[in-house]
């Protein structure tokens, strides 16, 4: 896993909102979709964060400083932090996916006495894989915010806290679910489970928001190339109330 | 009876696995139960040791662990408080088929598996509000499990 900041050379795009996403090329390789991760109280510096799968990501990984990259964006509709103001806020994140949903908990936090309980519940693979780590200790230091971590499993010797599907931490969280929005980003597993599991809780399918990944191309509604049934993810998302996609999301080969 | 039979009559029912039980079952089962606590490190059970109790945990945290061949012991479930441990001591042949140990300072209620089992062969109502009770956790376990195997946070999912 690698964070990228990058610095514009030339005019700075437009203040990214929080679950919005860049395209990024790497010179010579092709272009890919990521997600800003970094603070949107700090828009100078855009920050990645990146998993290397394939020959994009790869070779966006293994930039030095001072290399140069390719850069569209900000891209896509995002979180909906307006109306989560007044309400209790759930954020559920799984691997990568606490990414995405970082600048939505730097304006929470920023913005802190603007909504109700903030739960934010991660799930990582194993302690070695918890991203933002130091980041999520020193959240969790704060009084006025939940913040709990579980991991699948874990030696017995590096690991105190939780073990088990992140879905059990909802069970121990505090909110009222009538007036809670959930945001969701992971695996689309993971997703799909924390939806059933917040519904299961009282929350509504339309307060409940999940971001979705489909290769991107042109990542402006013009080519198909991430049409997820009726909707184009870069338009019309990549952020989707649950409602909207619940019937997409059991068609395996959408 | 006692008054310390009573109390335990009330932490059973309180205990959120037991949440509106009825006070009849109430009596049953808490006729099993004992109240336990361990150290941080001890263990409640081990691999291969027969499965003649369950615990109900009122507070600590429990972790669940196999151990793996040239990876130490690597813990896949914790339990903490309002949850209950065990399952093993309901279907044959009783027996654990992981360790428990204690990841803090636990207290809980240890319940004697083959006289709850009597009781239930012996009252089918009372069997089946005790199978309704596990049957979700067992669900649970099969569905972490699900998640565990398909590794969904690793390279390739
Ligand atoms: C809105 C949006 C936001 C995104 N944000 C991020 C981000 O913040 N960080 C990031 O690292 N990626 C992010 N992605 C995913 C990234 O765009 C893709 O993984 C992209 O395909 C990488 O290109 P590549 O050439 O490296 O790999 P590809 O050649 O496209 O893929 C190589 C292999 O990796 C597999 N693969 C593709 N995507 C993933 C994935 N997400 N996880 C695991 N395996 C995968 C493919 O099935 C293929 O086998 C985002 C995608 C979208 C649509
Ligand atoms: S990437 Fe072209 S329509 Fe979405």
């Amino acid at each position: 896993m690698w964070t990228l900041e990058i610095e514009p050379d030339g005019p700075a795009s437009a203040a990214a909102a929080p679950g919005q996403f860049n395209m990024l090329t790497a010179f010579g390789v092709g272009e890919a979709a990521i997600s800003l991760s970094g603070d949107p109280a700090e828009p100078g510096r855009l920050v990645h964060t990146i998993r290397a799968v394939g020959p994009v990501s790869h070779a966006l990984a293994q930039l030095r400083p001072g290399a140069a990259l390719g850069l569209r964006g900000p891209f896509g509709a995002g979180w909906p932090m307006a109306e989560a103001a007044g309400r209790d806020v759930v954020i559920m994140a799984g691997g990568l996916g606490l990414a995405p949903l970082r600048p939505a908990i730097y304006r929470l936090l920023a913005e802190r006495a603007r909504y109700g309980q903030v739960q934010v519940l991660y799930g990582a693979r194993s302690p070695a894989d918890i991203l933002f780590r130091r980041e999520l200790e020193s959240w969790r230091r704060r009084l006025d915010v939940e913040i709990e971590v579980t991991v699948d499993h874990a030696a017995v010797s590096d690991w105190r806290g939780h073990v088990g599907v992140v879905t059990t931490l909802l069970g121990r969280a505090a909110f009222d679910p009538a007036n809670t929005v959930a945001l969701v980003c992971g695996p689309e597993i993971m997703m799909r489970f924390c939806a059933a599991a917040l519904g299961d809780a009282g929350v509504k399918a339309e307060a409940i928001h999940l971001s979705m990944e489909r290769n991107m191309k042109c990542a402006i509604g013009l080519c198909g190339h991430c049409q997820f049934g009726p909707v184009f993810i870069c338009r019309d998302g990549p952020v989707f109330r649950y409602d909207q996609v619940a019937g997409l999301l059991r068609h395996k080969e959408l | 009876m006692s008054g310390a039979a009573k109390d335990i009559e009330e932490i059973v029912r309180e205990h959120a696995f037991f949440e509106g039980l009825l006070e009849p079952f109430g009596k049953l089962i808490s006729g099993c139960a004992k109240n336990v606590h361990f150290q941080p490190g001890e263990y409640l059970f081990h691999e291969g040791d027969a499965a003649d109790q369950f615990y109900l945990i009122r507070q600590g945290c429990v972790a669940l662990e196999i151990k793996a061949p040239g990876r130490g012991a690597i813990t896949f479930q914790t339990v903490r408080e309002d949850e209950v441990v065990g399952v093993e001591w309901l279907i044959p042949p009783y027996r654990w088929s992981y360790d428990a140990r204690a990841a803090e300072f636990t207290r809980a209620i240890a319940m004697d598996g083959a006289c709850l089992r009597r009781k239930c062969e012996a009252d089918h109502d009372l069997g089946y509000e005790v199978m309704k009770r596990f049957m979700p956790v067992l669900i649970q376990r099969l569905q972490a499990a699900q998640m565990q195997i398909l590794d969904v946070y690793g390279e390739q999912a």
